[in-house]
């Protein structure tokens, strides 16, 4: 999912940068004093969810779980994500430096496009009618990122489109595997503290 | 990640090693964030393989100064390189150019190949240089330095909550994982894993909420407004200075490699 330096033409790299800088600041704006508390835990929390590996077959996938992030967090996943992806570069030496502003929109808009779409289905009606439209925002989320992850490559030049392709058909099972575990994460929200997804939810 | 951290291993504060770095250890905190981003622009910029290959001499030349533990370092970086070698093994034969050699009837070019070759180099070299200059610091003193360098007061804030609590979390969520494997709880594929996880994801989060709460109500109690004061302070010495005037010479021979 990390694109790394040196790898996309300069006009992405830049856009990405834009872009990346305009989601952040609409995010910070949405964190008021009471809230920097709650982010900078949950922040934390999914920077530890993605230890998580899950098995799969002979192999095992990390989770993302950028579409929850986004449910819990509407525009405030831009700075939380970012600031995941900055320590994964510094600390881990995971994505890259200049590619920092591309990787955060590719990962953090469609958690906030998430949390648009199915904010509201997700704190409606009964517990496990919750549980599906989280689990079909899982897959969604997953699915945009790695169409993103496609498009930037696929802008940068048409030599990365087999393995633009590659990514998103890669990446099916792992919609898959979101898609379970976010619901199931939901539906336990649901019933143990409803009020994580307030009803009114305004989009 | 979890390739990067055993269960034993601690995350961010010690997982560099000891506490010295050599060389590098001693500069500002500041001019090494800064040098790390015109290192990254400067050798993304350029496009020779030559150049690139002169970057790279500088990205290890400094891993060796800084006495970072050269074997676990490498390796770390190599776990990037795992995760871009499809992109770069398709390259050569979805690049059009002279034909080097054909597998299955697929011709694999010459300009594909030297393009994998120059993104790889690139992509090693600033993470490299990255984890060199700015992942020695401590992830506290990275938020304090981010935030001399004018960054948003709201952003360093949420940087210093998340480093803060990431270790609280992961032992959290470790004991999760120990509360279930004593219950028996093996990881496999099948639905009661994949329910299993989601329930243990959903706890972590509802348990995190809860945390903050008690975390705000805390801080209110003693007088949080919002603003959290940065307290260290950082001073630029002649070697400082030194150190940077250097690194832009090297950033401009780089740039001069290139045109040659």
């Amino acid at each position: 999912m990390h694109i790394v330096d040196g790898a996309l033409s300069n006009p992405v790299v830049i856009g990405g940068a834009v872009a990346a800088a305009g989601g952040i600041a609409l995010g910070l704006k949405s964190l008021d004093i009471d809230r920097i508390p709650t982010a900078g835990v949950l922040s934390a929390s999914f920077f530890v969810a993605s230890l998580i590996h899950v098995p799969i077959g002979p192999s095992s996938v990390h989770l993302i779980l950028n579409g929850l992030a986004g449910l819990l967090l509407g525009w405030a996943a831009f700075p939380a994500l970012f600031v995941g992806l900055l320590l994964q570069a510094v600390f881990f030496g995971f994505g890259g430096l200049t590619v920092l502003g591309v990787n955060t929109v590719n990962i953090a808009l469609p958690a906030v496009l998430t949390w648009m779409i199915f904010g509201r289905l997700i704190a409606r009606g009964s517990p496990v009618q919750g549980a599906v439209w989280g689990g079909v925002g899982g897959a969604f989320s997953i699915a945009a990122t790695t169409a993103f992850v496609a498009l930037t490559l696929a802008l940068s030049g048409d030599e990365f489109l087999p393995a633009a392709k590659l990514v998103f058909f890669a990446h099916i099972p792992v919609m898959v595997i979101e898609a379970v575990l976010t619901g199931f994460a939901v539906l336990l929200a649901r019933k143990v503290k409803p009020e994580l997804f307030p009803k009114d939810a305004s989009a | 990640m979890a390739h990067a951290l055993g269960p034993q291993a601690k995350t961010l504060a010690d997982a560099g090693g000891d506490t010295a770095y050599g060389l590098i250890g001693d500069y500002d905190p500041r001019i090494r964030i800064v040098i790390a981003c015109i290192f990254a622009a400067v050798t993304v910029a350029l496009s020779t393989i030559a150049a690139l290959i002169g970057a790279m001499f500088v990205s290890v030349g400094l891993l060796l100064a800084s006495r970072l533990p050269v074997r676990r370092t490498l390796k770390r970086m190599a776990m990037m390189d795992s995760f871009i070698i499809f992109m770069l093994v398709l390259l050569p034969f979805s690049m059009p150019g002279e034909t080097m050699f054909t597998v299955f009837g697929f011709p694999a070019s010459w300009q594909g190949l030297w393009k994998a070759v120059e993104i790889a180099l690139t992509a090693n070299a600033v993470i490299l240089a990255l984890m060199v200059l700015v992942g020695t610091l401590e992830p506290v003193t990275l938020g304090h330095a981010l935030h001399k360098l004018r960054c948003p007061e709201l952003l360093v804030h949420l940087l210093m909550f998340t480093i803060r609590y990431i270790e609280v979390l992961r032992e959290e969520y470790l004991r999760l994982r120990g509360a279930m494997k004593i219950r028996g709880f093996r990881p496999g594929t099948n639905w009661h894993t994949y329910r299993s996880f989601g329930y243990l994801v959903g706890m972590m989060l509802v348990r995190a909420i809860e945390r903050s709460e008690r975390i705000l109500g805390a801080m209110k109690c003693r007088g949080f407004s919002g603003r959290i004061v940065l307290l260290q302070s950082f001073s630029m010495t002649r070697r400082d200075y030194m150190f940077a005037a250097m690194s832009c010479t090297v950033c401009l021979g780089l740039l001069f490699l290139d045109f040659l």
